[in-house]
């Protein structure tokens, strides 16, 4: 017994120092590295989100930040990662607050803890409230109302909202930002994820039920061309706008099959929320001057598309 | 012993059943209720909801059906033989992956991505199989496991080798409009586009209920699916019949995959999850036992059917979208329920 416990203590003890060595070997080189964990709502496996964690590893690669990618697309799990990565007693926290009532009590905690909180992508209603130290992405509302009013430009009267993620709020902002701005009727069609026949089948269903609707909007990029297939199948002259982007959807609305797609520049929101987080740590400085960092709406139409194609090929737009 | 000589020495019994009225024996046949169901709520949306009424809306339930009905016939068949797979969801995705990347990074031919999936959704299927057989462990649970390694997998792989998430679109390549006429082309009756996914659908169910009500292996299943030990001391291969059904859930898998490629050209990797229990349902509102040894694959078919009907119904019905799910769910329970009560009916009233 005593043999063996001498053993794991060794054991044990060696994996520690390997580790050590390990975690000391680069701060010793330079300065102290940073760790600083992601938390995002993000449903695994999806384009935009990985944009955004290309972005975030950009700026965590150039101010040698360690960085730990955490996604769960349910409100208690995330709120759940939150509480983990207090524990672990990372250097900073940059999180998405897609549900931030769930969340509420898990920042509070890591801010007693004295852990600096920056917020992105969602929840640009409530960081401030929350006391996060600044925030960076599009202010969903403010796009939605930018989309609203493309709309009456293009004198559409009949729009369909699809979102694919029933009860996230920064989706259930966009439409109801087109819906402040937009003159005409809008629905809102739900879809779950990214099954793509039950998307096309869903939407084709909408519009035989509806042959007046004029125009889609998708709620994400990949979500576009079944749109397009669901109109060619149902001969409606529907047209097509969306959020977010993709290579494919741009390269439809460089051949004016797609009318426009609403950039928010995920790369831009990841890199800012990390590299916040090292002005913050390394300086004390914030960012934004009280109010949230927009990165968007930005507006890729036929126009511009082709100059956007080729960061959209190499996946960071 | 009774259960083999109403198949095998149907000569002295069957005066009897040819006694009964050809619609008595029809509602004894799994599928009856879910039949019965299937015409409920058919009814049920045409009355609710007018534009639920011209053929292009059937078409599209259809087509709604078919991506659910292709792998539930593999995976009814599954569960008469006793099995579950809660794989199959993400093992589409899977396939469709395997398909676009060995095309697109390794071999540079589309036709060697669609082979190269072909056996590995088999080999999927096998391995399921072989894992039950060696641990013996319940196949909810083994299929538990490879359903969150294939998720886990198929992110990390694609994100290994193509630096996304998403594949990339391969409608450029060489091979591309065969392969889409073979497993994604529509075609128009009238003023509906019918996809060609819908008559494969079909001839599978076809070809399903064949091999289950007329040859011997369609027998083993109901055996395996009955009674796994008194088919074993028969001499019927127990674990040959399970490996094989899931691979033929492998196959299910693999062809929904492959439509699922050349209808929409690139996949997310993230997609398929939670697809495995409509699969389940499919074949339980069709009549299929959670326990195993009885159902039917044209039952699966009704079951993708009604799922079918539902959710486009609801769109149809135009109801506030926010309820959406529960009303999908609603309108489901209340088919299996119709579906349940004529099947305890018919096989009561003798």
């Amino acid at each position: 017994m005593k043999y063996l416990n001498r053993t794991t203590a060794l054991a044990a003890g060696a994996v520690l120092a390997c580790s050590a060595a390990l975690i000391a070997s680069p701060a010793g080189a330079q300065e102290k590295q940073m760790t600083v964990a992601m938390i995002t709502h993000a449903q695994p496996g999806d384009t935009f989100w990985d944009i955004i964690r290309k972005g975030a590893e950009a700026a965590a690669k150039k101010d040698n930040i360690r960085l730990i990618y955490l996604a769960d697309p349910t409100a208690t799990k995330e709120a759940q990662l939150i509480s983990n990565v207090v524990e672990q007693h990372v250097d900073g926290i940059a999180l998405t607050l897609a549900f931030p009532d769930a969340e509420a009590s898990a920042v509070k905690a890591a801010q007693k803890a004295g852990i600096p909180i920056v917020g992105f992508n969602a929840g640009v209603d409530q960081w401030k409230e929350q006391g996060l130290l600044g925030y960076a992405g599009q202010d969903e509302s403010v796009a939605g109302k930018a989309v609203g009013e493309r709309l009456n430009q293009e004198g559409a009267k009949n729009v369909v909202c699809l979102d694919q993620q029933q009860g996230a709020v920064q989706l259930e902002a966009r439409c109801n930002g087109i819906k402040d701005t937009f003159k005409g009727k809008m629905e809102v069609l739900y879809v779950t994820g990214y099954d793509m026949p039950t998307v096309k089948a869903r939407v084709q269903a909408k519009l035989q039920q509806d042959p007046s609707i004029d125009y889609v909007v998708t709620l994400g990029a990949p979500f576009a061309p079944v749109v397009l297939d669901a109109i060619t199948a149902t001969g409606s002259k529907a047209k097509v706008g969306t959020f977010d982007m993709s290579p494919v959807a741009i390269d439809l609305i460089a051949k004016g099959k797609i009318q426009f797609a609403v950039d928010q520049q995920p790369y831009v929101e990841g890199y800012e929320a990390v590299d916040m987080l090292w002005l913050y740590v390394t300086n004390g400085d914030t960012v934004g001057g009280g109010g949230p960092v927009l990165t968007g709406p930005f507006f890729v139409t036929k126009d511009n598309a082709e100059a956007v194609a080729k960061y959209a090929k190499n996946g960071t737009r | 012993m009774t259960t083999s000589t109403g198949s095998a020495g149907l000569a002295q019994p069957r005066r009897q059943y040819q006694a009964q009225a050809f619609w008595k024996r029809a509602l004894k046949r799994p599928e009856a209720g879910a039949l019965g169901g299937a015409i409920l709520v058919f009814i049920f949306f045409w009355v609710m909801a007018p534009p639920f009424r011209q053929f292009a809306a059937f078409t599209t339930v259809l087509y709604q059906s078919a991506t659910i009905g292709i792998p539930a016939v593999a995976v009814a068949l599954l569960m008469i033989g006793g099995e579950f797979d809660l794989s199959a969801g993400v093992a589409v995705t899977t396939s469709s992956l395997a398909a676009s990347m060995f095309a697109t990074q390794v071999a540079g031919s589309l036709w060697a991505g669609v082979v190269f999936a072909f056996f590995f959704s088999l080999g999927i299927g096998a391995l399921n199989g072989l894992l039950l057989i060696r641990t013996k462990l319940h196949s909810f649970l083994v299929t538990l496991g490879t359903f969150l390694m294939l998720q886990g997998l198929n992110i990390a792989i694609t994100k290994l080798i193509t630096g996304n998430v998403a594949t990339q679109d391969i409608s450029g390549m060489s091979g591309f409009n065969t392969l889409q006429r073979i497993f994604a082309s529509n075609f128009m009756i009238g003023h509906a586009q019918i996809s060609i996914a819908i008559v494969y659908w079909l001839i599978f169910v076809a070809i399903a209920t064949w091999v289950l009500l007329r040859t011997k292996i369609g027998n083993w299943i109901f055996a395996v699916g009955g009674q796994g030990e008194s088919a074993r001391a028969v001499g019927v291969p127990v674990n040959r019949v399970k490996v094989g059904l899931f691979m033929l859930v492998g196959f299910g898998c693999w062809f929904l995959a492959m439509h699922l490629l050349f209808a929409y050209n690139t996949v997310q990797s993230g997609a398929g999850i939670g697809n495995e229990l409509l699969y389940i349902a499919a074949a339980v509102v069709g009549g299929c036992l959670l326990t195993g040894g009885y159902g039917s694959a044209v039952g699966s078919a009704l079951g993708a059917f009604i799922f079918g009907m539902t959710t486009e119904g609801v769109i149809y019905a135009d109801w506030d979208p926010d309820w959406f799910q529960f009303f999908v769910g609603a309108m489901l329970l209340l088919a299996t329920v119709v579906n349940t009560w004529i099947r305890l009916r018919a096989t009561k009233g003798k």
